[in-house]
C-alpha cells in the first residue's frame, strides 16, 4: 500500500487516458485502424490500471485512499488532489470498464473521421474519471465541465439525424445548471479560503464552519439543481432523450452509464454532508420528483416505438430510484442507490450497445422494423435477453439488489414511498419485456433475415464482460456492498451534523444485515 | 504640475517603449519608398522588430520601477502589466497581417506605422498617472485606430467603420476631457495621487462636482471599453474593420482603457467608490445582457464577436464594481486571457474571409474542421475558452472575477453574469456546430493553405490561452503583487 507505484496508481490511472488523448491527436488521418487499436489499448491499459487499485484497495476503511495530493495553483491554494473511497472506487472502475466496450462496439460503425472520434472518447473518459476522484472543488469543477465538451462533440459529429439539437441542448442544460454550482464553490471559498474538501468538511463538524439556514439552503439548492440536471430528476430530464437517441452508441453507454452518475454521486458526495440540514428539509419533494420520475418515465416508455428512447426514458426512472435511495436518509437506502447506479450502468450500458448492434445491422431504431430476430441471430437474442432481465430487476442480476434496498429503505422512511416507486419496477417488465417481444419475436421480418447477422467474435468480446459483471453483481453483491456501506455509513453520519433533529436510525446494523 | 520640465536617463529608461515605438514607426514611414520596391513583407518585419525592442524596453523599464516626467507617468508592475499586454496584441497582430494584407494588395507602411503609434498611446495610457498624460495616450492611441478601421479605403464597410468610430469616439474623448476640466477646476490639479488627496482631504471640493467629473469621465471610458450602454459603435467598427484590425481594436485600446480606467477609479476616485459603484455595477449587468442577448441573434462572425466583446467588457467591470485589489488583479488577469482569445478567434476568422472580405456569414465557417483541422482546432479552444470551459484562460478568468465579485458581496450581480455567460455558451457553440457538425461551404473547400505567420499567428495565443487556463499561477501571482495601485 506504501510502495510508490501503488501511492500513485491512481494519478496513473487519471493522467493514461490524457497522454492517450494527446498521442491519439498524432495518430494520422489517414488509417482509422491505427486510432481504433490505440484506443483499445490504452483503455484497456486504464481498466488494468484501475482493476489495480481495486487489488490494493483498503475495503474495511470508509476514508479515502490513494491520496495524491499535489500543489496546482498557489495563489489561490488549489490543489490537485485525487483520491477514491469505497463509492468513487467503483464509479471510476466503471468508467474504465465500459470505455474499451464502448471502442469495440463502435469499431465498424464510426468509420467517418474516426480519429477525432476515438480522441474524444478518451478524453471523455479522462474527464469521467476526474470527476469520481477529484478531492478539491476546484478540481471537481473542471473535471465536471470537461468532460462536457467531448461529449459534446460525440453527439454532435457522430450522431444521428437531429444530433445537433440534442447536443447543444445536452451541453445548455449542463452549463446552466453548472454555473450555479460554480457560484456555491466560489461562496463556500470565500468563507473558508480553501477548496480542500476535507479540510471544509472538518470545519463543518468541528463547527468552524457554520451555514446559517436560509443560507445553507441557497448553497445546497444551486449544487443540488446542477446535480439534478445531470441526474435526470423529472422535470429537468428533457435533454436525456433527445441527447440518447441522438448520440452514436458509444456515446449513448458513456452518457446513461457513467454520465448520469456524475449528478447522483455528486449529491451523495457533495449535497448531503455540506448541506445536511437544507438536504433533510427538501427531502419529502426531491423523493415526490424522484417519485414522478420513476412512474413517469416507466410509463412514456411504455409508448416509445423507438428503442433508444424507450430505454432512455427508462433510465429517468431508474435514477429515480437512486434519487428516492438517496433521500430515504437510511443506510440500506443509500447502499440500494449506490448499487443501482453501478447495476444500472451496467444493464443499461448493455442495453444501449445491444441497440447500437441492432441498429448498425437493420439501420434503424424502430422497434416496428423489428421482428423475428431470435431466429437469425439467437445469441444477440440471448444477449439482449439476459441485459433486459436485468434491467427489469430480476434476482440473481445486477439491479435486483440495489432496487431491493432502495424500496427496503424508502419503507422505512416512508411506506407511502415505497408503495409508488414499486409500481416503477411493475411497469419496467412491461414496458422492457413488450419491446424485447416485439423485437425478438413474431414473424421474421425478410429484411431482418438478410441484414442481422449474429454477434462477431469481436463483439462477443464486448458482451460477455457486461454478462459477467451482471450476474457477478446479482449473484454475489457483497464484493460490493462492503466498500460501498462504509462509505454510505459516513455520509449518513455527516448529515446528522448541524441537524436539530436526529433521524430514526433504529438498529442500524439490523437493517443492512436483512438487507443482505 | 512640476515646476519644470527635467529629463533624466531614469525617465528615459521609465518611457523607453513609447520611444522606440514612435521611433520605429517614424522610420517606417521615412523607409518607404526604399524598401517598398524590394519586399513589402519587409515592413512586417521591421514592425516585428520595433515591438520586440519595445518588449524589451518595457522588461527594462520594470527593472526601474517608479514614477517618471515628475509623476506624470507611474512605471509600476501595472503599467509594465498592460504594456507587455498591448506590445504582445500588437505581435499578434502584425503576425495575423502578412498573409491577409497580401491578399487585398493593401501592403504599406502607414498600416505598420500606425499600429506602432495605436500601440504606443496604449503603452502611454497604461502608466500615465495624471489626467493630461491620460489624455494624450487616448488620442494617440484613438486617432491611429479611426485610420485603421478605414485602411481598406474601398470598402463601403470600412469606410462607415471608421467614420462612425471617429465620430462617436470624438464624442466621448470630449465627455472624457469635460470631466477633467471638472476634475482640475475642484481640484486644482490633474495628478491622479493630488486628486486623490484633495478629494479625501479636509476640505475637499463640492461633491456633486466630483461626482458629475466621475460620470463624464466614466461615459468616455466606457465608450472606449465598449460598456453598454455606449456600445453601439462596436458591432458596425468590428464588422467594418479589416479582420486583423478587428482583433487589435477588440484587446488592445479595450486593455489600454481598462487600465486608465482602473487607475483613475481606483487611485483618485478611490475615496467616492460608493458614489461610482452602482454605475459600474449598472453597466457590468446591462453589458453582459446586451451582449450576450444580441450575440445570440447574429450571422455575421464579425458581428457576432463584437458583441461577445461586449459582453467579456461587461465582466471585467464587474472586477471593478468589487473595488478590491483582487478586484484590479482579476481584472489584468481576465483582460490577458480575453486578450488572447478574442485576438486568436479574429484571427482564425481572417484566415477564411478571403479576397474583399467576402466570407463573413457564420455559415461560411461550415465544415472547417475538414478543411483545416490546425484552424478549426485553434479556433475551438479560443471559443471554448470564451465561453469559459475549464482549464482554459478564459474560465479561471471569470472565476476570478467572480471570486472577486462574491468577496466583495455582489452576489446576485455574480449569479445574473454566470447565467448571461451559460446563454452566451451557445452562440459560441453554433460556430462549432457549423466548423465540425456541418458540411463544407465554398468558403472553406477555396481556402488557402496557413502560412507560417498565421499558423505562429494562432498558435501563439491558443498555447497562452491553455497555458492561463493550466498554470495560471504566474500570472495571477504578478497580477495580485502589482494591483496594489500607487495611490
Amino acid at each position: 500500500m506504501n510502495h510508490p507505484f501503488t501511492m500513485n496508481l491512481l494519478a496513473v490511472v487519471l493522467l493514461l487516458p490524457l497522454f492517450g488523448f494527446l498521442a491519439a491527436l498524432a495518430v494520422p488521418r489517414s488509417s482509422p485502424q491505427a486510432s481504433r487499436v490505440w484506443a483499445l489499448a490504452i483503455s484497456l491499459a486504464t481498466f488494468v490500471a484501475s482493476l489495480g487499485l481495486l487489488f490494493w484497495f483498503d475495503r474495511g476503511a470508509p476514508g479515502d485512499q490513494f491520496m495524491v495530493d499535489v500543489p496546482w495553483i498557489a495563489p489561490l491554494d488549489i490543489h490537485f488532489a485525487i483520491a477514491v473511497n469505497g463509492v468513487s472506487l467503483w464509479l471510476m472502475i466503471l468508467s474504465t470498464f465500459l470505455t474499451p466496450i464502448c471502442v469495440l462496439i463502435s469499431w465498424r460503425s464510426i468509420t467517418r473521421r474516426a480519429k477525432e472520434f476515438y480522441a474524444f472518447l478518451i478524453l471523455l473518459e479522462f474527464g469521467l474519471v476526474g470527476v469520481f476522484i477529484a478531492q478539491d472543488l476546484f478540481l471537481f469543477y473542471v473535471f465536471w465541465e470537461v468532460s462536457l465538451v467531448p461529449m459534446y462533440f460525440l453527439i454532435g459529429i457522430w450522431g444521428h439525424d437531429r444530433r445537433i439539437y440534442a447536443a447543444v441542448k445536452f451541453f445548455l442544460y449542463t452549463m446552466a445548471g453548472s454555473v450555479l454550482m460554480l457560484t456555491a464553490i466560489i461562496y463556500i471559498y470565500n468563507r473558508t479560503q480553501t477548496f480542500n474538501y476535507a479540510a471544509i468538511l472538518e470545519m463543518l463538524s468541528s463547527g468552524k464552519l457554520v451555514f446559517a439556514p436560509g443560507e445553507q439552503m441557497l448553497l445546497f439548492l444551486a449544487f443540488f439543481v446542477a446535480f439534478a440536471i445531470k441526474v435526470p430528476l423529472f422535470p429537468l430530464h428533457t435533454w436525456l432523450p433527445d441527447a440518447h437517441v441522438e448520440a452514436p452508441s458509444a456515446g449513448s453507454v458513456m452518457l446513461a452509464s457513467v454520465m448520469l452518475k456524475m449528478g447522483t454521486y455528486g449529491i451523495l458526495r457533495y449535497c448531503l454532508p455540506l448541506f445536511p440540514s437544507a438536504a433533510r428539509a427538501c427531502a419529502g419533494w426531491i423523493a415526490v420528483l424522484a417519485i414522478i420520475g420513476i412512474v413517469y418515465g416507466a410509463l412514456v416508455a411504455m409508448v416509445q416505438p423507438n428503442m433508444k428512447k424507450l430505454v432512455a426514458y427508462s433510465s429517468v426512472s431508474h435514477l429515480g430510484f437512486v434519487i428516492l435511495g438517496i433521500f430515504s436518509f437510511t443506510q440500506a437506502g443509500m447502499d440500494g442507490a449506490v448499487y443501482v447506479m453501478l447495476a444500472h450502468g451496467i444493464s443499461t450500458g448493455a442495453l444501449f450497445a445491444i441497440v447500437g448492434l441492432l441498429s448498425e445491422r437493420r439501420h434503424s431504431l424502430e422497434i416496428a422494423d423489428y421482428g423475428g430476430v431470435a431466429t437469425v441471430a439467437p445469441w444477440l437474442s440471448t444477449v439482449f435477453l439476459i441485459a433486459t432481465l436485468a434491467s427489469i430487476g430480476l434476482p440473481l442480476l445486477s439491479n435486483f439488489v440495489g432496487e431491493f434496498l432502495v424500496l427496503q429503505g424508502t419503507a422505512i422512511a416512508n411506506y407511502q414511498w415505497a408503495i409508488y416507486a414499486s409500481l416503477g419496477l411493475v411497469l419496467s417488465a412491461c414496458y422492457m419485456l413488450w419491446m424485447y417481444q416485439r423485437v425478438i419475436y413474431g414473424e421474421v421480418n425478410p429484411e431482418i433475415r438478410s441484414h442481422v447477422p449474429d454477434l462477431s467474435p469481436r463483439e462477443w468480446a464486448a458482451m460477455v464482460p457486461l454478462i459477467a459483471v451482471m450476474v457477478w453483481m446479482g449473484v454475489y453483491s457483497q464484493t460490493f456492498l462492503q466498500p460501498i456501506g462504509k462509505v454510505t455509513a459516513r455520509v449518513l453520519d455527516q448529515t446528522q451534523v448541524n441537524v436539530p433533529y436526529r433521524v430514526n436510525r433504529a438498529q442500524p446494523g439490523a437493517e443492512v444485515a436483512n438487507a443482505r | 504640475m512640476p515646476a519644470s520640465f527635467g529629463f533624466s536617463s531614469t525617465d528615459a529608461i521609465r518611457f523607453l517603449p513609447e520611444i522606440v515605438l514612435i521611433v520605429m514607426g517614424t522610420l517606417l514611414m521615412v523607409l518607404d519608398p526604399v524598401i517598398h520596391k524590394r519586399s513589402s513583407e519587409a515592413f512586417g518585419h521591421i514592425s516585428l522588430l520595433a515591438l520586440a525592442a519595445a518588449l524589451g524596453g518595457a522588461v527594462l523599464a520594470y527593472q526601474n520601477p517608479g514614477p517618471a516626467f515628475g509623476g506624470m507617468l507611474m512605471v509600476d508592475g501595472f503599467a509594465t502589466f498592460f504594456r507587455v499586454l498591448v506590445i504582445a496584441v500588437g505581435m499578434l497582430t502584425v503576425l495575423a497581417s502578412y498573409r491577409f494584407l497580401a491578399r487585398q494588395d493593401a501592403e504599406t507602411s502607414e498600416y505598420h506605422a500606425l499600429l506602432l503609434f495605436s500601440i504606443s498611446g496604449q503603452c502611454l495610457m497604461a502608466d500615465s498617472n495624471d489626467l493630461i498624460m491620460v489624455f494624450i495616450g487616448l488620442e494617440i492611441s484613438s486617432i491611429a485606430s479611426y485610420i485603421l478601421a478605414g485602411y481598406l479605403r474601398d470598402d463601403k464597410r470600412a469606410n462607415e467603420a471608421s467614420l462612425k468610430y471617429f465620430l462617436l469616439g470624438s464624442f466621448a474623448t470630449a465627455f472624457f476631457l469635460y470631466g477633467v476640466a471638472l476634475i482640475y477646476g475642484a481640484t486644482k490639479s490633474v495628478n491622479l495621487t493630488l486628486v486623490r488627496q484633495a478629494i479625501a482631504g479636509q476640505d475637499a471640493p463640492s461633491p456633486v462636482f466630483i461626482g458629475v467629473a466621475a460620470a463624464l469621465m466614466f461615459v468616455g471610458l466606457a465608450f472606449k471599453v465598449s460598456a453598454a450602454p455606449f456600445q453601439i459603435w462596436a458591432p458596425d467598427v468590428y464588422q467594418g474593420a479589416p479582420t486583423p484590425i478587428s482583433a487589435f481594436l477588440s484587446a488592445g485600446p479595450k486593455a489600454a482603457a481598462f487600465a486608465v480606467f482602473q487607475r483613475i477609479f481606483m487611485t483618485a476616485l478611490e475615496p467616492i467608490g460608493n458614489g461610482w459603484e452602482p454605475l459600474v455595477w449598472g453597466a457590468a449587468l446591462l453589458s453582459m445582457i446586451v451582449g450576450n442577448f444580441a450575440a445570440l441573434l447574429q450571422t455575421d462572425i464579425k458581428r457576432m464577436l463584437a458583441y461577445s466583446s461586449i459582453a467579456h467588457a461587461g465582466y471585467v467591470l464587474v472586477a471593478l464594481a468589487a473595488r478590491s485589489d483582487v478586484g484590479v488583479a482579476a481584472a489584468m488577469f481576465y483582460l490577458a486571457g480575453y486578450a488572447l482569445m478574442n485576438v486568436g478567434a479574429f484571427t482564425a476568422v481572417s484566415t477564411l474571409t478571403g479576397k474583399g472580405e467576402r466570407y463573413t456569414s457564420i455559415d461560411d465557417f461550415a465544415g472547417l474542421g475538414q478543411k483545416q483541422p490546425l484552424t478549426a482546432a485553434m479556433f475551438s479552444i479560443f471559443l471554448l475558452s470564451l465561453i469559459g470551459v475549464p482549464l482554459t484562460g478564459g474560465f479561471f478568468g471569470k472565476f476570478y472575477i467572480f471570486k472577486a465579485a462574491m468577496e466583495s458581496h455582489l452576489v446576485w450581480l455574480t449569479v445574473l453574469g454566470l447565467l448571461s455567460s451559460a446563454v452566451a455558451a451557445y452562440y459560441y457553440l453554433r460556430i462549432l456546430v457549423v466548423m465540425y457538425m456541418k458540411e463544407p461551404s465554398e468558403a472553406t473547400v477555396n481556402a488557402e493553405p496557413l502560412s507560417p505567420g498565421l499558423s505562429l499567428a494562432l498558435i501563439l495565443p491558443a498555447v497562452g490561452t491553455l497555458a492561463l487556463g493550466i498554470f495560471p499561477g504566474w500570472v495571477l501571482e504578478f497580477a495580485g503583487k502589482s494591483s496594489n495601485l500607487v495611490k
